[in-house]
């Protein structure tokens, strides 16, 4: 029996399921570490600067927010604060509804996944169309994204010419040229008619109020072309000290989420469209979502949010890897997701998520890659010892008592008995100990055979022979 | 009312006041992330790099006419400036919409309009709000041709981000638009246009037009 929810959530998981996502993380692995090793000699020194870069925004938060909100109505933009993700939708769902638009575009942004935007707007009678084509098909299915940057990696492209098929977008036909000709022909129609687009941010300027929006789609673009109100929705966090920070933080940013150079279309909004430009919002307003930031902002773990939310610590996470982003149970998956996911959950629903710190090897390589070289091998023990300290029940799921092991590794002489005794765990019948822990344990995986207790002796022959 | 903002900043400060240190903003040049080998300068250069970002990419009005022609591109929307400057090379059957009409968004085979720079490190075109004639003319129809004047030249993101004026709606447009959501297989034209077109040629606009610095 497997007692922790992501093993669980694995061990069930479709072996299709866990095809497509090895094959979608492995290609973009091998696409980031190709443009990574071309461009950069010195890439942890890069990543080492963007992390002070994010790191000396997020420090001075109480100046830079502000700072930012200021240049944002200067520049012609409503600047409204959510403390909570509540109060977020409040406001959304109340621009919307003054708007009298019925219907809404949406591009990718996983603020508005914390709020679950779509679905509130729809409460309220407002269709709100999500326009990333992998979003789109996750609103068709009605379904959560699996992954931040692919949020359809979990899919193959029989499911999507599935779910085309049975939401009227034509024959079954599971050609991406296809598929993605259909969501063209049918989005563009929606892009003319909403009233509002609501979009994310992937960075704000303090200097200069400049919200930059990254995709390749061009549907941000077309979002704003088409309709009159412009929502931009951004965690507090996304405020950066200067524009001269853009060009370091995109470079990494695009490089590490796909592999490309820079993204199809890099766009900076500063306010409402100019006078003389005919299409695109008259109005623009900006929501500063806190939602339990501002608590991580000066915490133990506040290196968290530097994330620019590129997706490479899931892809090369092996834990992910095998199960899945929707194992995480949040909006976040991955490494990224193991300890921001609890953290956005604030001090009460800590616990809810703390077991997450649980799913993983501690192996590094999320910490490897990541380009604001957040450590998150560090923050993810961090979480875990939170977990403990707290006496978190569903952190502590499945886990052993540690307690014995560090009897015995803070005396000398136990350890040293251990290691002679060590041996006697290979005789032991340990499968059947009547232990719920062991018994979980071992249902997935093998002991090996206790081999101990030569190193010391090994390390004293060689002292004697030196000294003699 | 609660003053939402009082909250979050209140909280914001009461967070960041137990940190012992603040982390210094680091010295670092703007162009820190530009690779050694995407330097440069030129409008050679920049053309062959348009080019390597699936860029169309065309030196005359006539070879631009011609693309046209091939493509049976007969209805498109033009930006009014250049419509009296490139109507000589466009076929006689070529039909330019001046101003964006709605209803004609399938119609439109191409969108004319003018672009305000380059960045020669990644390949870009830079659209603006100001010279760019309608948001929806360089955005919906399947071709995208943008006018650039080759003086306008950045060499590098980094220029080309702390040397822009204070236009709200700037973008850095590299390449048609593209998705790999299904299966990571790349498709080009999910929403914008499937072939990114450049002229890269001075059409001698009258005063006041395609000058970055204004
Ligand atoms: S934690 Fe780092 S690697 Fe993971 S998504 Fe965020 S920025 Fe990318």
């Amino acid at each position: 029996m497997n007692r922790q929810a992501v093993d669980a959530f694995a061990s069930g998981l479709d072996s299709e399921v866990r095809q497509a996502i090895e094959a979608g993380t492995a290609r973009v692995i091998e696409n980031r570490s190709h443009t990574l090793a071309e461009d950069y000699s010195d890439l942890d020194g890069l990543r080492q600067l963007a992390g002070q870069v994010r790191q000396h925004a997020l420090d001075h938060l109480d100046r830079y927010l502000p700072q930012a909100e200021r240049r944002l109505r200067d520049n012609g933009v409503q600047v409204h604060y959510a403390p909570s993700a509540d109060r977020a939708l409040e406001i959304i769902t109340g621009l919307v509804r003054a708007s009298g638009t019925r219907v809404v575009t949406k591009s990718k942004s996983m603020a508005s996944e914390e709020l679950d935007l779509a679905r509130r707007l729809a409460d309220i009678g407002v269709e709100a169309l999500e326009t990333d084509l992998g979003e789109f098909v996750i609103q068709l299915d009605d379904d959560h994204p699996s992954h931040i940057v692919a949020p359809i990696i979990h899919k193959t492209r029989r499911n999507v010419a599935d779910s085309f098929a049975k939401h009227g977008l034509g024959d079954f036909d599971d050609d991406p040229e296809v598929i993605t000709r259909r969501a063209r022909r049918f989005m563009r129609d929606k892009f003319l008619a909403a009233g509002v687009t609501i979009t994310g941010a992937n960075f704000i300027s303090a200097e200069s109020g400049r919200v930059a929006i990254v995709t390749n789609e061009g549907n941000a673009r077309f979002g704003l072309a088409g309709a009159d109100i412009h929502i931009a929705l951004a965690g507090i966090e996304k405020v950066i000290a200067r524009d001269r920070d853009l060009p370091l933080l995109l470079s990494l940013l695009v490089r590490s989420a796909t592999g490309q150079r820079i993204s199809s279309y890099v766009e900076l909004v500063s306010g409402p469209r100019s006078a003389s430009q005919p299409s695109g919002p008259r109005e623009m307003h900006v929501v500063f979502l806190d939602s339990n930031r501002s608590r991580i902002v000066g915490g133990q773990t506040r290196e968290i949010l530097r994330c620019i939310r590129c997706g490479a610590c899931m892809n090369t996470c092996p834990v992910y890897r095998q199960s899945s982003g929707h194992a995480y149970r949040g909006v976040y998956p991955g490494p990224v997701g193991t300890v921001l996911g609890p953290l956005l959950k604030g001090e009460d629903g800590f616990g809810e998520l703390a077991d997450l710190a649980r799913a993983s090897t501690l192996c590094g390589a999320c910490g490897d890659v990541c380009p604001v070289n957040i450590p998150l091998p560090d923050l993810i023990a961090r979480v875990r010892a939170r977990s403990h300290r707290e006496g978190t029940v569903s952190g502590d799921a499945g886990i052993p008592s540690m307690g014995g092991y560090s009897l015995i590794a803070r005396h000398p002489g136990l350890w040293r008995l251990a290691m002679r005794f060590g041996r006697v765990l290979n005789w032991l019948p340990l499968r059947q100990l009547p232990l719920g822990v062991s018994r979980a344990w071992f249902t997935s995986r093998t002991l090996p055979r206790w081999r101990g207790g030569y190193f010391r002796r090994w390390l004293r022959s060689r002292k004697e022979g030196q000294d003699a | 009312m609660p003053d939402d903002r009082a909250i979050v900043l209140d909280r914001l400060s009461a967070s960041l006041d137990k940190l012992s240190e603040r982390t210094p903003y680091p010295e670092f040049a703007a162009d820190a992330a530009t690779p050694d080998a995407l330097r440069g300068r030129g409008r050679a250069l920049f053309a062959k790099r348009l080019a390597k970002a699936k860029t169309v990419v065309f030196e005359t009005p006539q070879a631009l006419g011609d693309y046209l022609s091939e493509h049976d591109a007969a209805i498109g929307y033009c930006d009014p400036d250049l419509a009296p400057l490139l109507r000589p090379w466009l076929g006689p059957n070529v039909e330019l919409d001046l101003e964006f009409d709605h209803g004609r968004v399938n119609e439109y085979a191409f969108g004319i309009t003018r672009a305000t720079g380059g960045i020669i490190e990644t390949g870009s075109l830079i659209l603006t709000d100001s010279d760019t004639s309608n948001r929806l003319g360089a955005l919906a129809p399947w071709i995208h041709i943008a006018c650039l004047d080759p003086a306008a030249l950045h060499e590098t993101l980094a220029d080309a981000i702390t040397g822009m004026g204070d236009d709200p709606n700037i973008v850095f447009v590299t390449g048609h638009s593209q998705t790999a959501d299904v299966e990571g297989i790349l498709v080009h034209g999910v929403h914008g246009p499937g072939e990114q077109v450049c002229l890269l040629y001075d059409l001698a606009l009258p005063e006041g037009h395609g000058d970055p610095d204004q």
